[in-house]
Order: structure tokens, then sequence, then C-alpha cells
């Protein structure tokens, strides 16, 4: 029955093609030539190299990525490990605290951070109360790291559980059976095991966190993530061109961090973007 | 066993890490609800942040309602036929198109957004209505229905339910409707309730999309964050909460019972091979 | 391998898991050394449990003792125990090749490279599975798999060898062919070792002597031919092999007191008329190839499960005369009227 069935899966995936087709194809294609339409032609395309300010926006969110992505890996993989290791009273509160800010929006993450650290936040006060002097670093780039690892955690923290769950427990009591010490357990067996999940879930952090606008956008203006580069070309200088081609770069990158990660692990990434 | 050393000092690392999670949340809460939160607790508690909030937002509030459901009917038309096509077919383009329908969650909204505007912004009607904003929603919340119910559908053999259908005499649509959608269904729930969450907070795309008649919630929180007092922030953030907690807390309850699903089928499967040698 | 075999005794172990479930009830167990001992039961027995206490992945409830000849080793986690583990799943670790599976038991205690080189060679020479060395796990056959597990296990030169069902997953052919090369590499490697299976044929095969066990507790040890021939009880006489029921008064000086007989299928034969002393109804007739089974009514309460050699036909409600062989006469020491020691330990 299988080919007979064609012309109806056909039907079925159509409004789905049209749609992306109108709404998504089409555009980005509109966009990749907006970009090239400015004053400096194609060369839009490398003025991330080649304007300072743009390359520092660049190399500054590529750093802050990179080390929210490692930093989300390790905190995440400690507790991911602990909860599917150990039964204990309150380890499914646990789970559930540590996963529910899954799809808490950038802009709310940026206000929690304002509270945390902000110049009436908690950690200001505690400091205050401790030191005399009052802790601020919400509206910096530590204040940008510390939202983007609260937005990653419960996402890479979920891959990691789900990866190790499906860890055998033998393999471990193999290696133990073999003389191995804990540390080389974790070493040899655990962590190989989990890797395709930590390449999955880090580049999704790396991605995400290159392209986070919400929280940035609370925080302040002033910090030069390219995102926030972006959004000040098209709406304070309206340069369209260059906000565009500024994307086109962008998306790229994550693009390529995403399909990069699935050459290397060999399964479906994006899927909890 | 005896709990060593190690296992408190992961738990308690675990601890902290949630205590990072759930201290701001709490802190807003109590915020949205203090008198004054400078002063703190004591000067007591209040709903009127929450009544101020509701009088100059709740227009946000329904708006995203409306879009969220929009984008939930429209996910569901697209998305549930889609995965039902990519499960069938599989190959190589059925993972060409499986890639181009996950692009938007790769790409960052705001590069969609302004693919969006340049091409469609000077169809003023158009431009100025909700529908712009579902747009992007519905781009960007699709990926998530078309992987949820492709999931359950490649961790079932549907292929043999629907010959067997088929075998009964059963239509094409038949076996849609009777076999592949009640069987699809935890993927369908679980990937609805993830748009409807996703869509009611999804800012990046919101954000460029809006105009000043389209505010949503998320548009709102931006809004008040940067010119309202703290109270009425976080009396604002506190209603964001209130609405896309429990939807969140459904989403957990739902993956749990579908672990155990998997978990009893993977069983079943074993102990029938284990009788069968 | 090692100069002198290890004996295992276990002493007043039990287990109790943290849920209040009670998996083993305390017993004392010793296996010789050089021996290989089954453990047999159904599935929730305690079997490996007991597997798990001896490799030391579970500690016993308080009072348990694990000894290696006589060395208490009940502190030592399982690490420190140098016993080699062969696991139903094989756990071999994916990440790593045949050859770098079989080493890692040597590079963890640290041996130097050309030993280790040498070691695993010689592992994979006496499994018959050289040409596998530089293949990824994922690759191997189920048969191939269990070689390796094999090989690794037997690598570190370990004290005891213990092994979780590992033919389990196995279809039955192979089962078979690696049953006999087990038994042969058991032999000799003359290391201890303790197998743990729910399969009776692998017990029989294997064990130089088998521990049945059911729910928690020992039922019978003993050689295979005592625990065949001799059942302690009905346990161990329904779950090894099939066993008929026969009322007492039809051998009444064999039955020793006894109010019923046993009688395995192949101690009943079909004999002429004048022979016999009985004959039953034909409800099922099943022609296996060598041997026919024949179900029978009509003599004692229960249907009779003959296997007869004879060609030829049996139809289904004709009667069929038997003959019992009297050594194949067995009672059961609980039904005497004078209870010996049931549990023997």
């Amino acid at each position: 029955m299988d080919r007979r069935d064609y012309p109806t899966l056909f039907l079925l995936i159509l409004p789905a093609a049209l749609v992306f087709l109108a709404f998504f194809i089409v555009p980005m294609v509109r966009l990749a030539f907006v970009g090239a339409s400015g004053e400096d032609g194609l060369a839009a395309y490398v003025s991330v190299l080649t304007t300072p300010r743009h390359f520092e926006s660049m190399v500054a969110t590529i750093l802050l990525s990179l080390g929210v992505t490692f930093a989300a890996l390790a905190v995440s993989t400690v507790a991911g490990l602990f909860l599917v290791r150990n039964r204990f009273p309150g380890r499914e509160t646990l789970i559930s605290v540590l996963t529910l800010p899954l799809a808490f929006p950038g802009v709310v993450i940026g206000f929690l951070v304002i509270l945390l650290a902000g110049r009436q936040g908690l950690v200001g006060d505690v400091t205050q109360a401790l030191t005399g002097e009052k802790l601020v670093f919400a509206y910096s780039m530590a204040g940008l790291f510390v939202g983007y690892l609260y937005f990653s955690i419960p996402r890479v923290i979920l891959t990691i559980m789900a990866a190790a769950e499906k860890l055998d427990p033998a393999l471990e009591e193999a290696a133990r059976s073999l003389g191995a010490p804990a540390w080389r357990v974790v070493r040899d067996v655990i962590l190989p095991a989990l890797k395709p999940g930590l390449i999955a879930s880090g580049a999704i952090c790396f991605a995400t966190s290159m392209g986070a606008f919400g929280t940035a956008f609370t925080l302040a203006t002033r910090i030069d993530v390219l995102p926030m580069t972006i959004y000040t070309e098209f709406t304070l200088n309206a340069n369209i061109a260059g906000a565009a081609s500024l994307s086109i770069t962008l998306g790229l990158v994550t693009w390529a961090a995403l399909f990069i990660a699935r050459s290397l692990s060999g399964s479906t990434v994006a899927a909890s973007g | 066993m005896p709990r060593r050393g190690l296992f408190w000092a992961q738990l308690l690392f675990t601890l902290i890490l949630c205590a990072f999670l759930i201290v701001p949340v709490v802190l807003s809460a109590l915020a949205g609800l203090t008198e004054n939160f400078f002063v703190g607790l004591e000067s007591g508690l209040t709903l009127r942040w929450v009544w101020e909030v509701w009088g100059l937002y709740s227009q946000t509030i329904y708006l995203s309602l409306i879009i969220a459901f929009a984008c939930l009917a429209v996910t569901l038309l697209l998305g549930v036929p889609t995965a039902y096509v990519l499960a069938r077919k599989g190959g190589r383009v059925s993972r060409l198109i499986e890639e181009t329908i996950v692009l938007p969650v790769a790409i960052p909204g705001l590069a969609i957004a302004l693919a969006l505007i340049i091409t469609y912004g000077g169809f003023r009607d158009f431009r100025a209505s909700w529908a712009f904003i579902l747009v992007g929603h519905v781009l960007y919340t699709l990926p998530f229905m078309v992987r949820s119910v492709l999931a359950v559908l490649s961790s079932m053999n549907f292929r043999e339910l629907e010959e067997g259908a088929a075998s009964l005499g059963a239509s094409f649509w038949q076996r849609f409707w009777t076999v592949i959608l009640p069987n699809a269904r935890p993927g369908i729930l679980a990937g609805s309730l993830m748009v409807v969450t996703l869509s009611i907070g999804e800012f990046n795309l919101t954000w460029m999309l809006h105009t000043p008649v389209t505010k949503a919630l998320p548009v709102g929180l931006a809004d008040s964050y940067a010119s309202m007092r703290l109270e009425v922030a976080s009396a604002y953030t506190l209603i964001f909460f209130v609405m896309i907690i429990p939807l969140l807390l459904a989403m957990q309850a739902l993956s749990r019972e579908n672990r155990v699903i998997a978990t009893k089928r993977a069983e079943r499967a074993v102990l029938q091979e284990r009788t069968a040698t | 391998m090692t100069s002198e075999n290890t004996a295992v005794s276990l002493r007043a172990c039990g287990k109790t898991f943290a849920d209040g479930t009670r998996a083993l009830e305390q017993l004392d167990l010793e296996v010789g050394g050089g021996e290989t001992l089954v453990l047999l039961g159904p599935s929730g027995c305690g079997k490996t449990t007991l597997l798990r206490i001896v490799a030391g992945l579970e500690m016993p409830d308080a009072g348990g003792r694990v000894l290696f000849n006589d060395e208490d080793v009940s502190a030592r986690p399982i690490e420190k125990r140098n016993v080699g583990m062969v696991f139903q799943s094989y756990a071999l670790f994916p990440n790593m090749s045949v050859a770098e599976n079989v080493a890692y038991g040597l590079r963890v205690r640290r041996a130097p490279k050309a030993e280790i080189a040498a070691r695993v060679a010689e592992m994979l020479a006496m499994m018959r599975i050289e040409e596998l060395a530089e293949r990824r796990v994922d690759q191997l056959s189920g048969g191939q798999r269990q070689r390796v597990a094999l090989a690794r296990a037997i690598a570190v030169r370990p004290r005891v060898l213990l092994l979780d069902e590992p033919l389990t997953a196995l279809d039955a052919l192979l089962r078979d062919r690696l049953r006999v090369e087990i038994d042969s590499l058991l032999r000799s490697l003359g290391i201890t070792a303790i197998y743990v299976t729910h399969d009776q044929a692998e017990a029989m095969a294997l064990g130089d002597r088998i521990v049945v066990m059911s729910h928690g507790r020992i039922a019978q040890i003993g050689t295979p031919q005592e625990i065949y021939h001799r059942p302690a009880n009905d346990f161990v006489a329904d779950f090894i092999g099939t066993v008929n029921r026969l009322p007492a008064r039809f051998f009444p000086e064999q039955a020793n007191g006894s109010t019923e007989l046993l009688v395995r299928p192949e101690d009943l034969d079909v004999v002429p008329a004048a022979e016999a002393d009985f004959t039953g109804r034909v409800t099922s007739s099943l022609f296996l190839g060598n041997r026919t089974r024949l179900v029978l009514e009509g003599i004692g309460p229960e249907p009779l499960v003959v296997e007869s050699a004879l060609r030829g036909r049996f139809d289904v409600g004709t009667d069929v005369p038997i003959r019992v062989k009297r050594e194949g006469l067995m009672t059961l020491p609980n039904t005497r009227p004078s209870p010996t020691e049931q549990r023997t330990l």
C-alpha cells in the first residue's frame, strides 16, 4: 500500500511546506539579499571582522556563550548524575525544581537576575550585611552570564539525565569489578557514555546564548552582545542592511554550532532548542 | 550502603543549584505581593500591585492567550500530518525536511523577525494585526510539535498497526483517524503543552513583530521592567508564573508518565522475548 | 591460573533492601577452591542477590560476612576484591575496542604496556577472537560479545569468576555451543566460579554442585545427579525436569511410609500388557522426533507424563500399558513420617 499512499502523504505535508516557504524560506532569502544591499554591498557580510565595534561584539558574544556552555555543562553534569544515581526522599522535588524554568523567557530571567544581583537585589543585601559593601553585578556581562546560566541549566540537566538513565548500570559494575576506582569509572565509562548528550546540549546552550536577546534587553542596552548590536543597528541607526547582514552571520554561526555538534554526536540535536 | 561524604557533597551542590533557580522566583513572587519591597515584608502583604497590573496590562494577557491557542491550532494542523509523513517516509528527503523545519529554532529569533519585517512589513493590515506575531510563533513552535509526535511514532511500530487496520479493510483516512492519531496522543499532548508554554513566553520574535496595538504579554513584561516600579514588575511576573508554571508542571508529569509507559513496554518486550526462547 | 584456588564462604548472609523487600534470607554457603557452583532458581529467588554479595556489589545485612580463603573481604568494595564478573548484558564498554575492553582491568592495575599486550593477545587467542581485536563493540554479534566479556573478566586473573546469566541473551543454538565452551574453559582454568542461571539444563551441564533457590532460601544443594534423582522437596522436584506423582499404594514397599511417590517420565515404559503395572488412557500425544511424549489419565489423581522411545503411533483415547522402573521411584524427605533435615547447607 506504500506507493499508493504517496499522493495522500504529499497532500498531508503540503500545507506545512507552503507556510514554511512563504514565511520562512522566502523571508530569509530576502534578508540575505537585503544584507548585501547597503553601501558596502557583499562586504557587509565581513563587517563582523572589519568593523571594530562589530568584531568586539562578536568576540564578546562568543566568549560569553562558550563560558556559559562550559559552566552549564559542568554544574548540570554533577547535579544530573547525582540525581540519576541516587534515590532519596525529596529527589523528585529537586528534579522538578531544576527543570521547571525550562521555558522561562529571557526577559523574565533578566528580571530574576535583577532581583538576585541588582541594586535592590538579594546578593547586594547579603554582601552589604557581611562586608559592608554592596555587590551589584546584574547590569554587566556577569549579570548576563548568570542569566544565560539560569536559562541553560534546565535543558542541559534534562538531556544529561535522559542519557544517564539509559546507561546500563552493569557497565559501571563491570568497570568496578575490573578494579577501577570511582574517578576512573566516571572518566572511562560514564563520561564517554554521556558524550553525545553533552555535545548536543552544549551546542544548544551555545546557540541559544549567541542568539538570546531578552535577557540583555532587560538588563541593559549597554551590554554589547551581538543580538543587542543588531537591535541597535536596526532601531536606532536604521541601518537595515547592516542589521540584516549581522543577523545572517549570527544565524550561520548558531546553525553551524548545531550542525557540527550533530555530526560529532551522531544524534539529532535541536530537539529542545 | 551507608551514605558517604561524596553523597552529601553532591547533595549540597544540587541544593545550591536548586536555590539558584528557585530563590529568584520566590523573591519575585514576594516582591509582587509586598507593600514596599525596599522596606521588606514588614511593610505588609498586598494584592494592590496585582490589581494595578491587571488594570494596566490585562489586554496583553488576553492577547497572548489568543495567540497561544491560535498557534496551537495551526501547529496541530500543520505539525501532526508532517510528523506522520516524516515517520512514514524516512530517507534523505525526510531528513532534509526535518532539518528545515527545525531551522527556526537554530536561527536567532531576531534574524527571523527581521526577515519577516523586511518581507511582509509593507502589508499594512497584516503587519498591524496579531496574525503577524502568530506567524513568528508558528515558525518557532512547529518544530516542537513535529519532534514530539515524531518521537512517539518512531518509538512504536505504527506501520504494523496500520497494516493490521488495512488488513481489516480500513481506508487511509480511517487508519489515520482511528489508529495513528489515538496512538500518537501522548506526543500530541506533550507537543501541545510545549507549544502553548513557549508561545505565551516567547520574547525575541514577539518584541520585534509587535506594534503598539498588538502588545502581547512578554512585551508588556519588558515594558514594565523598563518603566514601572519593582513591585509592579514583580506582580506582573507573578501573574506570568501563575499562567506558565501549571503548564510546565503538567509537562513534567506527562514526561514522567510517558517514561513509565516506555519502561513498561520495554520490560514487556524483554519478557516476551525470554518466554519465547 | 592462580597457584592456589580461592574458596569462598558466606556466613550468615541475608539481604533486605531499603524498601523492606527481603531478597535473601540469612544463609551460609561454602564454595570449594576450583569448584563451579551454579545458583539455580526462578527469577526473584535471590540468586543474583547472592552473587552480587559475593561480588561486593551488595553489602549483606548486618552480621553477614564474605570470606575468600578465610580472609574476610566483607568490607571491601568490588574494585578491591579481585573478582571477574560476566554480566547478562555483557556490559562491554562501547567507547573502547575489543582489545581495549580486555585490557581495561590490567590498565587500571597499571600493569606494564608489554605485559598488557601479551596478556590481551593470550586472552583473545584463548577465546578464538584474535581477528576481532580492533573491532568496535557494536560491530560484534551476541556470541562474540559473550567471548569478549569472558576474556575481559579472566584477563585480570581473578580469584573468583562470577557469571550472571551469561547465556540468557543468546539464541538457543548459540547457547548450547557456548555452554560447552564455558564448561571446558572453567575446567581448564580450574578457577573457582559461581554461575547464576534460571536454565536447569545449563545448571546440570556446568555445575560441580547446584544450589537450587526459591524465595530467598536455599531449597537444596547437591551434585546435578543428587538434585535430579533425589530432590529434597516439591519445589526442587518440580523445578528440575518433569515429575509425575503416584499415590503410595501402588508401590508400598518403595514408598517407605511416604504418602506419595515421584517418578520421572523417562522411568515409565510402555510395555506389553502382561508386564504392565497399570494402564492409562492417552489424552495427548506429542511426537518429538527421538521420542513421543504421552499424557495418560486414569491412573492416579493427576495425569501422568510418559516419554517413550517406541516407534509407532499412540492415538488419543487408546489405553496404554505402563511399567515403572523401580530404581526410578523417588520419595521426598518431607513426606516421610520422620522428617529429616530439609535444608542441606
